[in-house]
């Protein structure tokens, strides 16, 4: 039993395998549409590998659920998945997000106009944003209550260092002979700086951006572990988790991985739209 | 050394907000304290105090200012405060106690280390993969960039407990966690790093009639060396929060983690406060260490630091 599942796995992998290894080595490598199928064939393998082990080795959907089941699960719950991702993504993550990059971008242009605040605040915010600041969420949970405000601040907190840090760095980098042909032109600090250096900083920003969409999603799912209404991607996980419904922690992972996938494919749209001038943008 | 002084600058800026921040953040507290004391309190029901903003009733009671200072179960504990409960925990304390934080803190920084290690390892073998196999490349590099966008803590108590019901606990599970958190950094690190000599350095080589290994060996894996130690630095940090968010929801008894989540169970904020400080402590010296790592390898191969 346990060698026929093994074997069927393999074959399936090894059948994966063999159309991709074509696909990539073959001339129509190039094709957009080959470029989203070989990735999709091997996520698909996955998936059908992960289901045939379990059926067939007999795992218990306590330990691993097989795909098919959390397919149903999330079919047959998405009310609730539904109100988790609202209270947890819109209200908790997106909510914290623009605050904290407003706060950021408000104490980034603060620190530029004087070049010794912003040799201070950049090893600093630096050194912050390498830190575990997860764990201000019990003590915002303490001081803020437990819906959804308290994970607002967390996720503020988290998102606010790594976008000071590349605004400030995206707000020195211009040259100074574009700073002096600004000048020439008779530019103030204000027109200089937002017809050259904040579209200049650009590509800095959004790299910020980007990385604290994923710093968002954790922060308000962990900091539900400390404390949250009875709705909430965090809370429903750590529950499920105690009456091992893992069907449900999984469904709610899918969720949290669209809900990723999608903040994190806005940004880069917008940004795609925004420094469409920049080398990193070409086809 | 020339941004030292402004680094010192935002960092008393910091303290000196966090001090000022002490007084109204604890005010309420204060006050309910100080009438049980028979100090007079304006206004002196709690019910008319609860009308008051922190700063409104701080400035009503100047006299009451110290105490804020010194209370027991604060809002917001006072720099020294949070200095002297750390110093009670690590340099007082036994390092075998229970409640010192050396002990917790090793708890936690094993699980990291053993997991940096494994995610380092995979995540340098995949990469090597991904370099030299095209099929790899186009299947398998599309979803290490998606995974980078999945909240991927939200994975942490699951795999605790899948591990836990087939016999496996304490550091392992930790470590598979932090494992998983530096594996990525370190793939798209390394890919990067291995392609970065560009075609005229290749070509050079096979001019030489240099053979792939040699290439690899001689070329690829020395160039590679700058982003892997970039990768590692982001590595070490995000290893360490796994680690940490490994020990939240399923109840740890030892490490920063649940430190945290038993002085915030127990209504002991100094306990929360103390455990993450120590975490921000040993997260910077880990990265600190890479950095001196860093610098002397680049030097060693002649190399400038990034």
């Amino acid at each position: 039993m346990t060698g026929t599942a093994l074997i069927s796995a393999l074959a399936v992998w090894g059948v994966g395998w063999f159309v991709n290894s074509r696909l990539a080595n073959s001339v129509m490598a190039k094709n957009r549409l080959v470029k989203l199928l070989v990735p999709a064939i091997f996520g698909l393998t996955l998936l059908i590998m992960w289901e045939l082990l379990v059926r067939m080795l007999e795992i218990s959907p306590v330990i691993l659920p097989p795909p098919t089941m959390i397919a149903d699960r999330f079919a047959s719950e998405l009310p609730t998945l539904w109100a988790d991702f609202e209270q947890t993504i819109i209200k908790g993550a997106m909510t914290g997000y623009i605050i904290g990059m407003i706060a950021a971008f408000a104490v980034a242009i603060l620190a530029d106009r004087s070049a010794f605040l912003t040799r201070g605040i950049l090893p600093v915010g630096s050194f912050m944003a390498a830190l575990p600041i997860v764990g201000t969420a019990p003590i915002f949970v303490r001081w803020l209550g437990s819906d959804w405000q308290s994970k607002a601040a967390v996720v503020a907190v988290m998102v606010f260092f790594p976008i000071l840090v590349n605004t400030v760095a995206g707000l020195r980098d211009t040259t100074p002979m574009q700073r002096d042909l600004m000048r020439t032109y008779g530019a103030g600090y204000w027109p200089t700086l937002f017809k050259l250096r904040l579209p200049a900083a650009m590509p800095f920003i959004f790299n910020g951006l980007k990385i604290a969409t994923t710093l968002a999603l954790i922060g308000a799912i962990v900091a539900e572990f400390f404390g949250s209404p009875t709705v909430g991607m965090g809370f429903r996980i750590s529950t499920s988790v105690g009456q091992l419904a893992l069907d449900m922690v999984w469904a709610e992972i899918v969720v949290a991985a669209l809900a990723g996938s999608a903040f994190y494919g806005l940004m880069a749209w917008i940004e795609g739209r925004v420094t469409f001038w920049h080398p990193s943008q070409r086809k | 050394m020339k941004s030292l002084l402004p680094v010192l600058t935002v960092v008393g800026a910091i303290l000196l907000f966090w001090i000022v921040s002490v007084v109204p953040m604890n005010m309420h507290l204060t006050a309910d304290q100080a009438q049980r004391q028979d100090i007079a309190v304006t206004p002196d029901t709690p019910a008319a105090r609860q009308e008051y903003s922190g700063i409104g009733l701080a400035l009503r009671n100047t006299h009451l200012f110290g105490m804020t200072y010194t209370l027991e179960r604060p809002r917001l504990p006072s720099p020294h405060q949070v200095a002297v409960e750390m110093w009670d925990t690590i340099a007082l304390k036994k390092i075998t106690s229970r409640r010192s934080l050396v002990y917790h803190g090793w708890v936690t920084l094993s699980a990291t280390l053993l997991g940096f290690a494994i995610g380092t390892g995979l995540g340098i073998l995949l990469a090597v993969g991904i370099v030299y196999n095209r099929a790899m490349d186009m299947s398998v590099m599309p979803w290490a960039i998606a995974s980078q966008t999945i909240p991927i803590l939200a994975l942490a108590p699951m795999i605790i407990v899948m591990l836990g019901s087939i016999g496996i606990q304490g550091l392992f599970p930790k470590a598979v966690i932090s494992a998983y958190l530096s594996f990525f950094p370190v793939v798209v690190g390394m890919v990067k790093g291995l392609r970065s000599p560009d075609g005229m350095q290749l070509d050079l080589l096979r001019t030489y009639y240099a053979s792939p290994s040699q290439a690899f060996w001689k070329l690829r894996l020395p160039a590679s060396v700058p982003y892997l130690f970039a990768s590692l630095k982001i590595g070490i940090s995000a290893s360490l929060v796994g680690a940490i968010v490994a020990e939240l929801p399923t109840g740890a008894r030892a490490g920063f983690g649940a430190r945290m989540l038993v002085g915030d169970q127990y209504g002991q904020p100094m306990v929360t406060w103390a455990a993450l400080f120590a975490a921000a402590i040993t997260a910077a010296a880990l990265v600190g260490l890479f950095s001196l790592i860093e610098r002397w390898t680049l030097r060693r191969m002649g190399m400038q630091a990034a």
